[in-house]
């Protein structure tokens, strides 16, 4: 089970601002480890985020992406007291869903 | 012909000296740029809140949660101990800073055994759960002022022994903490380096710790820092929670008396 993501959303206007930290290893599969074995590629893949339930972001991910990756983006029209969900599926089929209300 | 030697000296000798100035600034400025831009998204969040949810739960031999470990301020208090640490404990007769406590506290609350978690190796084990609890209670402190007691005999026996330390020149390289710490404006490739043997001001140096490092991703306590600290100077493994290192948290944190604490903060 993975463990959770911090995610702030701050409505400022029409627009919200968005700020999600994941907890993630983001293993690139290049890495060897100190037997000399190359340490398995374990990333995410697919990002996607909802307001209120409908989908406003998709992202598709590779090994590029830092550990403990930090994503920030702006919704139009979402107001204070709506729910901004995030979610992710890595390349094991492993996925995480948090949820957050707009400020 | 005796009176232009010197102009032509001090003409070759100004510029240079100023570009090298300007130099400098600029790369300061750029990586505290960068800094700024880190800051919204610092993953310390993300071990101060396993560190919060490890604070509550019960774990260990005993099932017993930390809830009434006494970090100095009372049994169960967290808020505002880390800008008060190190400091002498009665109970166990020794001065302590915040995670040899927290060793004690799993060992005598939750029934887990203090030497083999002394002995893990970092970022390995009961070790991440001890930097995951040393990050969110050294963030319930974020912003307070540094205050350390020193008014056990023992407390300042601590501060003396880490000054000592800290000017130990030894190792293969004859190095001591001060060869690095100990003057202004020293720095290591583009990191600017505190002056340690005074106090440093808000945020910086023993006020900064725990904190996340970006280049490796990994989230370094106190303990780490001066471990690694002294694997730098090629010294051997202080051992985790040892008097040595706890002395050297006494001075170094006597010294930043009245600065504000910035931990859990975020590094290169």
């Amino acid at each position: 089970m993975a463990d959770p993501m911090r995610i702030r959303a701050q409505a400022a206007g029409d627009k919200t601002t968005v700020r999600v930290l994941m907890a993630h290893e983001m293993e690139g599969g290049q890495r060897k480890d100190a037997a000399g074995k190359i340490v398995p590629a374990w990333y995410i893949q697919e990002v996607t985020a909802t307001h209120n339930g409908k989908p406003v972001l998709t992202a598709e991910w590779g090994p590029a992406v830092s550990k403990n990756p930090f994503l920030q983006f702006v919704v139009k029209g979402a107001k204070a007291g709506d729910k901004i969900g995030v979610s992710w599926k890595d390349n094991r089929g492993d996925t995480r869903t948090d949820e957050a209300t707009v400020s | 012909m005796r009176m232009t030697k010197p102009l032509v000296v001090a003409a070759l000798l100004f510029p240079v000296g100023g570009g090298a100035w300007a130099q400098k600034n600029a790369a300061v400025q750029s990586i505290e740029e960068y800094r700024a831009m880190l800051q919204d998204g610092n993953p310390a969040d993300l071990f101060e809140a396993k560190g919060e949810g490890l604070w509550t739960q019960k774990r260990g031999p005993k099932n017993a949660s930390l809830e009434k470990c006494d970090l100095g301020k009372g049994p169960g208090v967290y808020k505002g101990v880390f800008v008060e640490l190190p400091k002498y404990f009665a109970d166990t007769g020794r001065v302590q800073d915040l995670e040899s406590r927290l060793l004690t506290c799993m060992e005598t609350l939750q029934g887990l055994d203090a030497a083999a978690i002394a002995k893990t190796p970092f970022g390995r084990g009961e070790q991440n759960n001890m930097t995951a609890l040393a990050t969110w209670i050294a963030a319930e402190s974020k912003g307070m002022k540094f205050n350390l007691p020193q008014s056990h005999a023992q407390e300042k026996v601590f501060y003396q022994v880490g000054k000592r330390l800290f000017f130990q020149r030894g190792g293969p390289h004859d190095f001591s903490c001060a060869s690095c710490h100990g003057e202004d404006d020293k720095r290591i490739r583009l990191q600017d380096l505190p002056n340690l043997t005074k106090n440093p001001g808000d945020g910086v140096g023993f006020a900064a710790w725990p904190a996340y490092r970006v280049s490796n991703g990994q989230m370094w306590g106190m303990q780490q820092r001066l471990n690694d600290c002294y694997r730098q100077q090629r010294f051997p493994y202080p051992g985790f929670g040892s008097d040595a290192t706890i002395a050297l948290g006494v001075y170094l944190g006597v010294n930043s008396q009245g600065s504000a604490s910035a931990a859990p903060a975020i590094k290169r």
